[in-house]
């Protein structure tokens, strides 16, 4: 019994030896660093610039332009939050697009992190009937409301409570996001998401080195690779510099209103206090900091 | 006699381990959690919250007048002024064709001025200037107007909590015939089964 032991550990220990030798040949040492990376809330200041200027390195091999990858933490006294007019968008899309753009969304395989709905009128919020598809060669469309749908960022978020690797955390100014080096693409937090806005990189992800944003942030808009959950983050590399989201923005019809929670003179305060407010999916108690309101 | 002893605590020393495990991790999740100020607290205070960074707002440019409409003395000086309302038909044809701004009741010395055409003017016979057109819309529109003023209503760019420009009424709403024009959608997403 002891022979046939020593015999099946040998043959074990041979072929584990084997196995890691050639991993660890077939990547260059920035992957084995890669590799043996911390998570990201754990590591001190000095560790995650060292990470994001190796980052900007990376990127300006890949793509032949200067990045600036960013590491900034939350502002002090800021709670992002987010309103949006439901009785002024026409369904346009903008939004969607400017979205994929300024965060470095793939083309090819398609991501969206903004889903615009279209619903019947008659039926009120009703998810079940809404649909994504739709495209008449002008919109609005008669008897039909628009709900953009993305990332609620939840004040609760069931996302971060099942990631078995923590590799997702709500920030202490209430963005929630995910650490694309920690990720290990179980897809359990989009699961958990009642409002599907996790979205999984299938594929390896493209985006055309023309059109990438060289502006980034380690936890928002810097590309991801295939195997990792994304979702929006209110443009966490614009917010933390005091702008506005890129959906803000470029929204026609100014149905789209962002601020600071507990500033009160922001415009979303005014909107919670003075407008006729409601989240989606309320009974599911995630308390989302994504507001819909009707201005008129 | 041994082996049997080994056998049997085995399981026990494994649930032990998990159990250990699990502890010590926790541990460690409690003390990466983020420290998410009490939001309550926090805004019941929030007076002290208020944005250090001052708040500035500009305005946009105004959309500019069609070609070689402004001043409008240069030709006006040259009419004399007739206050009675009708409809255009030799000058301005294109503003009457699209005049649709309450037109049953109004026209167009409602909102310019009889005698200096360069000017709007409010109800009050105050002149206005066209940079400052959004006072004399606030005159209906007093809710919007409102809305406007802290930005709710209509867009801003810039900084959420600093310096920002704000589109003026006549930078979305065309004066004459205000109601929103519809737009051509972006394309739809890619359906899930046709991703290949």
């Amino acid at each position: 019994m002891k022979k046939g032991n020593s015999r099946r550990s040998f043959i074990k220990n041979v072929s584990l030896a084997t196995v890691s030798t050639i991993a660890l040949s077939g990547c260059g040492s920035k992957a084995f660093e890669d590799f043996l990376q911390q998570n990201f809330r754990t590591l001190t200041k000095k560790e995650k610039d060292e990470i994001v200027k190796n980052l900007e390195l990376k990127y300006k091999e890949q793509y032949g332009k200067e990045f600036h990858v960013s590491d900034e933490g939350a502002i002090d006294g800021t709670l992002f939050g987010y309103a949006l007019d439901l009785s002024r968008c026409v369904g346009c899309r903008k939004c969607v697009y400017a979205c994929v753009k300024e965060n470095n969304q793939s083309r090819d395989p398609q991501i969206h992190w903004i889903e615009v709905l279209q619903i019947e009128k008659e039926k009120g919020i009703d998810f079940a009937d809404s649909n994504v598809q739709y495209n008449p060669e002008k919109v609005p469309e008669k008897g039909y409301f628009y709900v953009p749908v993305q990332c609620q960022q939840c004040r609760h978020p069931q996302c971060t409570t099942v990631c078995p690797v923590k590799a997702t955390w709500q920030e202490p100014d209430g963005i929630v996001v995910v650490d694309y080096n920690w990720c290990i693409g179980c897809r359990y937090c989009m699961a958990a998401c009642p409002y599907g806005a996790r979205h999984f990189n299938w594929g390896e992800p493209t985006v055309p080195a023309e059109e990438i944003n060289t502006e980034m942030h380690y936890l928002g808009n810097r590309p991801r690779k295939k195997g990792v959950v994304e979702k929006c983050t209110f443009c966490i590399q614009r917010v933390r510099k005091g702008k506005y989201p890129a959906c803000v923005e470029i929204c026609p019809v100014g149905a789209r209103k962002f601020g600071n929670l507990l500033d009160p003179e922001s415009e979303v305060r005014y909107i919670l206090e003075n407008k006729r407010v409601l989240v989606l999916k309320q009974e599911l108690n995630t308390q989302p900091k994504f507001y819909y309101f009707f201005g008129i | 006699m041994k082996e049997k002893f080994y056998r049997s605590i085995k399981i026990p020393a494994f649930i032990i381990a998990i159990c250990f495990t699990l502890f010590v991790s926790c541990k460690n999740q409690e003390s990466v959690k983020p420290e998410i100020k009490d939001e309550k607290k926090a805004i019941q205070k929030s007076d002290s919250i208020k944005s250090d960074k001052k708040v500035e707002e500009f305005a946009v440019e105004a959309p500019p007048f069609s070609d070689g409409i402004f001043p409008c003395m240069d030709c006006h000086a040259n009419f004399p002024p007739k206050p009675e309302r009708r409809i255009l038909t030799e000058w301005h044809e294109d503003i009457s064709g699209m005049f649709n701004h309450d037109s049953e009741n109004r026209w167009c010395l409602d909102c310019h001025d009889l005698k200096n055409r360069d000017y709007l003017r409010l109800a009050s016979g105050k002149l206005l200037d066209f940079k400052e057109s959004y006072k004399l819309c606030g005159q209906c529109h007093g809710e919007k107007y409102r809305d406007w003023k802290v930005g709710v209503h209509g867009k801003r760019i810039g900084e959420w909590n600093g310096k920002k420009e704000y589109f003026l009424c006549v930078n979305c709403h065309n004066p004459h015939s205000p109601k929103f024009k519809e737009l051509t959608p972006e394309p739809p997403p890619i359906r899930q089964e046709d991703i290949k």
